[in-house]
């Protein structure tokens, strides 16, 4: 079972920037890539500065594909996919995204 | 079970656990199940950065086995368990908790153990060893309740020891048997240098001391009787006197093991038995053992090549070493002793800045035997490369230890390296393996680095990797890239002129312009510094908020934790008592850590996002502007108290610092700038350590110019003499807009003078002689920055759609519940890994 779950307007969300969301216990970040107008949710832990601080990263591309800085020690993170370009066993969570009458809804997996 | 063959691995250290990965990463692994035990509760972990756990690694820190490495690759780890017998008949190992393996190949890596003299008395609570982290708990423990502690062995490890006995803040001394530090690895002038330099950090040093009996102190725990007669009173005591090679199970089994101990083993690692390796600490080869990793990781890899069926034997290891002891560089190289017949011997000895070299070279004057480099170890990884590879020295040998001369340099090229040259000992990569990469296109150190593992272990092979990576890349032709970032094909100076020239105010304007993609922190940051730097707009304004680096998005300084630090401007230091009241007042009503920064100024710690506004409603309305303690901007300017009271004063110091630092906060600049003036040539305030500095004279004021401290201290440089304020405000005006224009990013003044063709006497041309003709327009963009300031801070909470940005969560009020305090010293400090493993807030990462 999977549910969507209403998280906030879009003007909510800060143009390429992050706002972080709350979701059943679950810390999420969340980012408006102006140009491309695309939206990504990753988990806002950071599992190499063990600190709930993604949605405070810098956010752009790197070989085309969208990433996220570490705010705390700028490893560079794959907005689709979570994985880390420098260490690629190391991975954020992703979560699927949907707008609905300008309202943003993420996709949470039962657990 | 199918039919596959069982290997059990008995000691999971660090070689047990780099033979692990070896087999698992050359596909050995599938062909085995594989068993290991373990008897120590957790899984490898870094012993040789042990010691940092004393400096906040936690357990979790130091460990050597990724996430999920045994599960993924299928290996049975037994925690908490040793391998207690070896039935090699049977081919079976049976653990202390009685699970029984049966084995058809076994590897023995079961390292070492601390020797302890048998002292009457040793076995005193409080007397210690180093190995494990458990001992390392025992040493805290112990230390909480002590005065004074002693480390009986000069040697490495027990410097090392002494180093951790010290940052507990214990008197320390060390007691050593011969009669000089380190004998193992350092020559007689080499131990005696070493041996200064550590009394001089506060460590007691006692040589030629035999311990005959411990026994109950009289104002310590312990008096330690020396066989001379003289005693030494000590509440801890800790070993390190050795290493023993841990061969009990081979010996009980029957194996061969050396006269002194050590489980014989041969080329192939192989022990007496044809299927039983051994290796690490626990082996003996050619009648040696080695008490350091990286031969242990040469065997290891030497066993999975040969389970591998191929062969790839165990030759012996280079046991050159470079470490870093209490802050003293102390390299040795090969033959140290000069024992080689009819060998050489250059020495260079310093005795004012204390630098000792020694180079042993063969009887023909041509290779290099070995070194001993005592208090700069600059030389090590080209002396070594000499050493190993045989490579003909110069007709002077001496050169490569005396101090350069002008500006000849004593480096050994890259190039003149053979293929084979070993650049990382940890990983044993060697110069071919790192040109076949960048050749294979890894073009940058990360991506080297990933690649080939060099560098990833103790580090020391970094800065001889980023100059093979450099020299290979120029070789062939690579310009090498001086491109910000991959979206824009310029230099920072580009950029800059580009948004000056083309008048340009957002990142998305310059990046339709001149760039491609999305951007990235690197260009972001850069080009949103430059924009501020030129325009001064509000930086929180929504074409540039997602180009601020992490501290300003927030205007406040991020912490390990995740929360922020606050620190107000104190202009040149100088503050009224009920301002200091205001602070206090505010600080003890939020809760937060404070402290007296190094910039005369005071900071508070673990604000939460969402207390930041509030926080600073506060501070504004009590008179505080933001201290831009975030930005790569104007930081502080330092001041001595000067003229007003200091009998020596010989002008107001302290008001030209407040001027000066009101006159340029805000300016946004390629790194971060500082400041200090310093009422006389006393300088209390340390003025020539700045990036501009003024010194009062009976002359007026003389200016300095890009100093620093940090990492690599610089004295700033005299720039001209006698001004009067007027003048000397035009100089630091234009000196600073030409460093905004020009500089790199993240390069402070002195690195950025340093850089400049023409140095000093270029920068005096262009911005006292006008040689460029630009001052006017360099002062006319001071004067803009000047008049166009406002407190970030004030503009912040006077903006609800700002303000919007600073809570945790974007659809609820909460706070971030994986921040948590505890209490020190009567303040809040974060939770350490520990304490909140206690409160179970570890989340463990996916
Ligand atoms: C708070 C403070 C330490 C203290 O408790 O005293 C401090 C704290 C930090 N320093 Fe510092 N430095 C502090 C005075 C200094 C000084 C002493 C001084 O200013 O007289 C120096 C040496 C002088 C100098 O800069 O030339 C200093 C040299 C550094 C460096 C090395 C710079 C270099 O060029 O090598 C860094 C790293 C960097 O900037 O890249 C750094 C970076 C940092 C950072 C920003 C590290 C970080 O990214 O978290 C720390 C921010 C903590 C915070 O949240 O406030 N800090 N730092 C001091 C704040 C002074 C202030 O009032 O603003
Ligand atoms: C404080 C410190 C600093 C150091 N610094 C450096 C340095 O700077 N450079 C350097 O090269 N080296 C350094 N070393 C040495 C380095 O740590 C060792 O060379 C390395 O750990 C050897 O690895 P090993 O696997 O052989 O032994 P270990 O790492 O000791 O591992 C052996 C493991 O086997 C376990 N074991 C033993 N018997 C059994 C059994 N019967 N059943 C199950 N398990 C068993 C032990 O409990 C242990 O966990 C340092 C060591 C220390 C203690
Ligand atoms: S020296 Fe500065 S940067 Fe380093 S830990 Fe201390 S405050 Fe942080
Ligand atoms: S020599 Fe230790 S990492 Fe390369």
């Amino acid at each position: 079972m999977t549910v969507w779950i209403d998280v906030c307007h879009i003007d909510d969300l800060q143009p390429d920037s992050g706002v972080c969301a709350l979701l059943e216990g679950q810390q999420v970040a969340l980012f408006l890539m102006a140009k491309t107008q695309a939206i990504y949710a990753v988990g806002n832990f950071d599992p190499i500065a063990k600190a709930n601080v993604m949605s405070r990263g810098m956010i752009g591309d790197l070989g085309g594909e969208p990433m996220v800085a570490s705010p705390m020690y700028k490893q560079h993170f794959n907005l689709k996919t979570g994985v880390c370009f420098e260490y690629p066993d190391v991975k954020l969570k992703t979560y699927p995204v949907r707008i609905d009458n300008h309202r943003i809804a993420i996709k949470l997996e039962a657990e | 079970m199918s039919n596959k063959q069982t290997l059990v691995v008995v000691g999971n250290g660090m070689v047990g656990q780099h033979f692990l990965a070896g087999l698992a990463e050359s596909g050995v692994a599938e062909h085995y199940r594989v068993v290991t035990f373990c008897e120590e509760p957790r899984a490898a972990y870094d012993r040789v950065h042990l010691s940092e756990f004393f400096t906040g690694k936690c357990a979790d820190d130091l460990s050597l086995v990724p996430e999920g490495f045994f599960a993924a690759n299928g290996i049975e780890i037994y925690l908490n368990d040793k391998a207690a017998g070896i039935d090699r008949a049977a081919k079976r190992v049976t653990s202390a908790n009685g699970i029984v393996i049966d084995y058809d190949k076994l590897v023995l890596a079961t390292g070492s153990y601390p020797f302890v003299p048998p002292v009457p008395g040793h076995d005193r609570a409080q007397c210690l060893v180093y190995r494990t982290i458990e001992d390392l708990e025992r040493i805290r423990d112990a230390a909480a309740n002590s005065k004074i502690g002693t480390v009986v062995g000069g040697g490495l490890l027990g410097l090392e020891a002494a180093k951790a006995l010290r940052d507990l803040g214990l008197e320390t001394h060390v007691v050593e048997f011969a009669p000089r530090l380190m004998a193992v690895q350092l020559d007689e002038g080499g131990g005696q240098m070493l041996k200064r330099k550590i009394e001089d950090l506060g460590v007691k040093v006692h040589l030629s001391k035999n311990t005959a009996l411990i026994d109950n102190g009289e104002r310590c725990l312990h008096k330690m009787n020396f066989a001379d007669g003289e005693a030494l009173e000590t509440d801890l005591i800790l070993f390190s006197a050795g290493i023993r090679p841990r061969d009990d199970l081979a010996r009980a089994c029957g194996l061969e093991v050396g006269p002194r101990g050590g489980i014989v083993i041969n080329n192939d690692c192989l022990t007496s038995d044809p299927d039983i390796y051994a290796i690490g600490e626990c082996a003996l080869w050619n009648g040696m053992i080695y008490g350091l990793v990286a031969p242990g990781y040469a065997m290891a890899r030497s066993v999975v090549a040969h389970l591998a069926g191929g062969g790839q034997s165990f030759t012996g290891a280079d046991m050159s070493t470079k470490l870093k002891l209490m802050g003293v560089d102390v390299a040795s190289i090969g033959d140290a002793h000069a024992k080689s017949s009819g060998a050489l011997v250059y020495t260079y000895q310093d005795g004012r800045s204390e630098i000792y070299k020694r180079l042993v070279v063969s009887a023909d004057n041509k290779k290099l035997l070995g070194a001993v480099l005592v208090g700069d170890a600059n030389g090590y990884s080209t002396l070594l490369q000499y050493c190993l590879n045989g490579i003909d020295l110069p007709e002077n040998p001496d050169s490569l230890i005396l101090p350069p001369r002008s500006d000849q340099s004593v480096g050994l090229g890259p190039d003149a390296l053979p293929d084979a040259a070993q650049i990382c000992s940890c990983y044993a990569v060697s110069k071919g393996d790192v040109c076949a990469a960048i050749a294979g296109g890894c073009k940058s150190l990360p991506a080297l680095k990933a690649e080939t593992k060099a560098a990833t272990g103790c580090g020391g092979c970094a800065a001889l990797l980023k100059s093979v990576l450099d020299c290979e890349l120029k070789k062939s032709g690579v310009e090498v890239n001086t491109d910000i970032c991959e979206h824009f094909p310029h230099t920072r100076q580009d950029l800059y002129n580009l948004i000056r020239v083309g008048q340009i105010k957002t990142f998305d304007e310059l990046l339709d312009k001149h760039g491609r993609g999305l951007g990235c922190e690197v260009c972001k940051q850069a080009v949103g510094s430059i924009l501020a730097s030129h325009w001064n707009d509000y930086i929180l304004g929504k074409a540039h908020v997602g180009l601020q680096d992490t501290n300003d998005t927030y205007l406040a300084n991020m912490q390990k934790d995740g929360t922020y630090s606050v620190v107000p401007r104190i202009a040149g230091g100088e503050i009224t008592p009920d301002a200091l009241i205001a602070l206090g007042r505010i600080g003890k009503k939020y809760q937060l850590y404070t402290k007296i920064t190094g910039g005369q100024r005071v900071d508070f710690f673990g604000a939460r996002l969402e207390q930041l506004p509030l926080i600073w409603q506060e501070l504004v309305d009590a008179g505080f502007e933001s201290g831009h303690a975030y930005g790569k901007s104007l930081r502080t300017v330092k001041s001595c108290v000067g003229s007003t009271w200091c009998r020596y004063g010989v002008d107001d110091s302290v008001g030209l610092a407040i001027e000066l630092e009101n006159r340029y906060k805000g300016l946004r600049a390629p790194h971060k700038i500082k400041f200090a003036v310093s009422g006389c040539t006393r300088e209390c305030a340390e003025a020539q350590g700045k990036d501009i500095g003024v010194i009062a004279t009976e002359g007026g004021w003389n200016l300095y110019v890009c100093g620093n401290g940090g990492m690599k201290p610089r004295h700033a440089d005299l720039f001209t003499t006698n001004l009067d304020k007027e003048t000397l405000i035009k100089l630091i005006d234009r000196v600073l807009i030409f460093y905004v224009r020009t500089a790199d990013r993240m390069q402070r003044t002195s690195v950025w003078m340093e850089n400049m063709e023409g140095g000093l006497e270029y920068l005096k041309s262009v911005v006292i002689d006008d040689k460029l003709g630009i001052n006017a327009e360099l002062e006319q963009q001071m004067r803009h920055v000047v008049d166009t300031y406002q407190c970030e801070w004030k503009t912040t909470i006077d903006s609800p759609e700002a303000l919007k940005r600073f809570r945790h969560f974007v659809n609820s009020e909460q706070g971030d519940d994986n921040v948590v305090f505890v209490e020190e010293r009567g303040q809040i400090r974060p939770a350490n890994a520990d304490e909140r493993k206690h409160f179970k807030l570890v989340e463990e990462a996916a």
